[in-house]
């Protein structure tokens, strides 16, 4: 929780709101400074990495800029966002992007919950089961993605082998639940952890008064842990939304989008190595910026999810 | 816990079995495919009839895994090197330093965090190629630091603010000079959350895939979970499967390492920033 800011700086800073505004003191002034400057670095290059370039592809999207066609680079307006939102691919691929978010960080949370309880909970092996979880969290997704494709390999892996050889990378559906089933396996723990250091906020005692009264486990679960647990919950809703919109490795892994598996990063990709298309390419990203946008709006505003690092009360 | 029954064991051990082996089965079968003799790959049983070493000597001497995997650590250990001191600057002056446009840092870091990579791709593409910076160490190095800023700042000063700071000022009566106070008290203090911080930016980098195959197009800077992922194209390799296994539990092995000894600081690090807000 945020106990407010700092410790030990709390004297020097307790006096500082009277005597702000007109005159500093010489060593506030010395503080900022110091401030300003540790933390300008830091700045400089995230600046330069990423509120520059998104300028400059918002610059890009209203160019058809083709490195296909390098002569031919000329200012058209909106029409490459255009061009994207009558696509049907940008449609289709925003459709599996949704759908793949939803179903994943909706299994995610349910299983995460149930790992969490059972990490705080359980009485021996503690150690051991937090220890393995964090394989899959720490895992290259490349390597996990491609564990997953030879499993469903036919004739060749064991998974495909059990269920009758099938070989369910092939089909849209079937390779789109493959992908889910790969995005939960990795991710699950994460959201476990999030969700754990959620339980540790759970005064024990409230859990033994409520139980006292004889309310059921369940009962204790819904109208204690869950209440309680709602920030760190969407917390971990939100991370794993924006981290879930924004699959790429496991789908390029797993099918290179094909069938029409592709996500809105896998189709943002193709447009730019295949077909070298920039304008499309910025238009793309910007979509993708202003969509995650949206999510983060709908969770800061719509349930008051406090931003992780912000000095705010919950 | 009064009294744990036989039967209450029982429930927890299995849960605690499930747990285990639904995680691990996915890493066995990779590190199973990647003993499997070539002529047998094609047998879908889940541990190799016939053992073999060939995979990972072919992989092992040929440049096409060999540079990337150097790339891969060089281009780690220097933005992580990088990352851990800008945020470690950053985040003392967001735990300790009253001033303003803290909150607007705070909030920026934040914007970063969860910014969508791909949006990155298609600008960062033509700036790179145009500053020459495409295909070079520094072309990934640059945006990993700043994607790996935020983590750090977030984790750090966390751990900053856990830091008694009171025991700077103890050891300055003492009669150290400030930089004894610093390399004797606060320096061994705050070294556990740097070191987490650190392995948490190491393994986002070692992770990362769609900036490493976007601003790449050789080994000359593609790192190794890029080259993996191009292994399957080339025909280089007889059958790419257990080539790319091998080269797959390769680049495992540092994280299973870093698990296993870390476990404690990565449950820390990943959970601080997200708990103590």
């Amino acid at each position: 929780m945020s106990t407010t800011t700092q410790t030990a700086a709390v004297g020097e800073q307790a006096a500082a709101p009277g005597r702000r505004r007109k005159q500093l003191s010489e060593g506030a002034r010395a503080e900022r400074r110091l401030g300003w400057m540790l933390c300008a670095p830091a700045v400089i290059v995230m600046i330069a990495v990423t509120a520059y370039p998104i300028g400059y592809a918002i610059y890009l999207s209203l160019e058809r800029y083709n490195l296909a066609f390098p002569n031919a680079v000329k200012f058209v307006g909106l029409s490459n966002y255009g061009a994207v939102l009558s696509s049907p691919f940008w449609w289709h691929a925003l459709t599996v992007t949704v759908i793949i978010t939803v179903i994943s960080v909706g299994v995610e949370l349910v299983l995460g919950m149930l790992l969490a309880m059972l990490m705080y909970r359980t009485l021996f092996g503690r150690g051991t089961v937090r220890t393995t979880i964090l394989i899959p969290y720490g895992i290259v997704t490349v390597v996990a993605a491609y564990s997953w494709q030879y499993a469903w390999t036919p004739s060749e892996g064991y998974l495909s082998a059990a269920f009758n050889n099938s070989a369910p990378l092939t089909k849209t559906v079937t390779a789109i639940a493959v992908i889910i089933l790969a995005e939960i396996w990795k991710t699950t723990p994460f959201m476990a952890l999030l969700l754990m250091a959620g339980l540790s906020l759970v005064p024990e005692d409230l859990q033994k008064a409520a139980k006292v009264d004889g309310a059921t486990t369940w009962q204790r679960f819904v109208r204690i842990t869950l209440p309680l647990m709602k920030p760190a919950i969407l917390v971990a809703l939100l991370f794993r939304m924006l981290d879930a919109f924004r699959i790429f490795d496991n789908i390029y892994i797993l099918t290179t989008g094909a069938n029409g598996t592709g996500s809105v990063s896998v189709l943002t990709y193709d447009n730019l190595i295949t077909a070298l298309n920039l304008g499309t390419g910025s238009a793309l990203s910007i979509l993708i910026l202003i969509c995650v946008a949206i999510i983060a709006v709908l969770f800061i505003k719509g349930f008051g999810t406090a931003a992780p690092g912000s000095d705010v009360r919950r | 816990m009064a009294t744990t029954t036989a039967r209450q064991k029982v429930g927890w051990g299995t849960a605690n079995t499930i747990v285990v082996v639904l995680t691990l089965i996915p890493v066995l079968w990779i590190v199973s495919l990647s003993f499997k003799d070539p002529a047998s790959i094609t047998d879908p049983t889940f541990f190799p009839v016939k053992w073999t070493w060939a995979n990972y000597s072919g992989i092992l001497t040929t440049s096409s895994f060999i540079r990337p995997l150097i790339n891969s650590i060089g281009i780690g250990l220097i933005a992580t090197l990088i990352a851990v001191v800008l945020a470690s600057m950053a985040a003392y002056a967001v735990a300790r330093l009253a001033f303003p446009g803290k909150q607007v840092l705070i909030g920026m870091s934040l914007l970063i965090a969860m910014f969508p990579a791909v949006a990155l791709a298609t600008p960062m593409f033509n700036i790179e190629r145009i500053l020459g910076l495409f295909n070079t160490w520094p072309g990934l190095i640059i945006p990993y630091v700043a994607t790996g800023l935020p983590l750090g700042i977030y984790t750090l000063s966390a751990f900053f603010r856990e830091i008694p700071w009171e025991l700077e000022k103890a050891a300055k009566i003492d009669g150290a000079t400030p930089f004894q106070a610093f390399t004797r008290v606060i320096a061994p203090l705050a070294a556990p959350g740097m070191v987490t911080t650190a392995i948490l930016v190491f393994l986002f980098c070692w992770n990362e895939f769609l900036l490493a195959i976007t601003l790449t197009s050789t080994t000359a800077a593609r790192t190794a979970p890029a080259a993996i992922g191009f292994f399957s194209g080339s025909s280089q390799f007889a059958v790419p499967t257990g080539s790319i296994s091998a080269a797959a539990v390769v680049i495992t092995i540092p994280i299973i390492v870093f698990v296993l000894f870390f476990q404690r600081r990565i449950v820390a690090g990943l959970t601080s920033g997200a708990v103590k807000g």
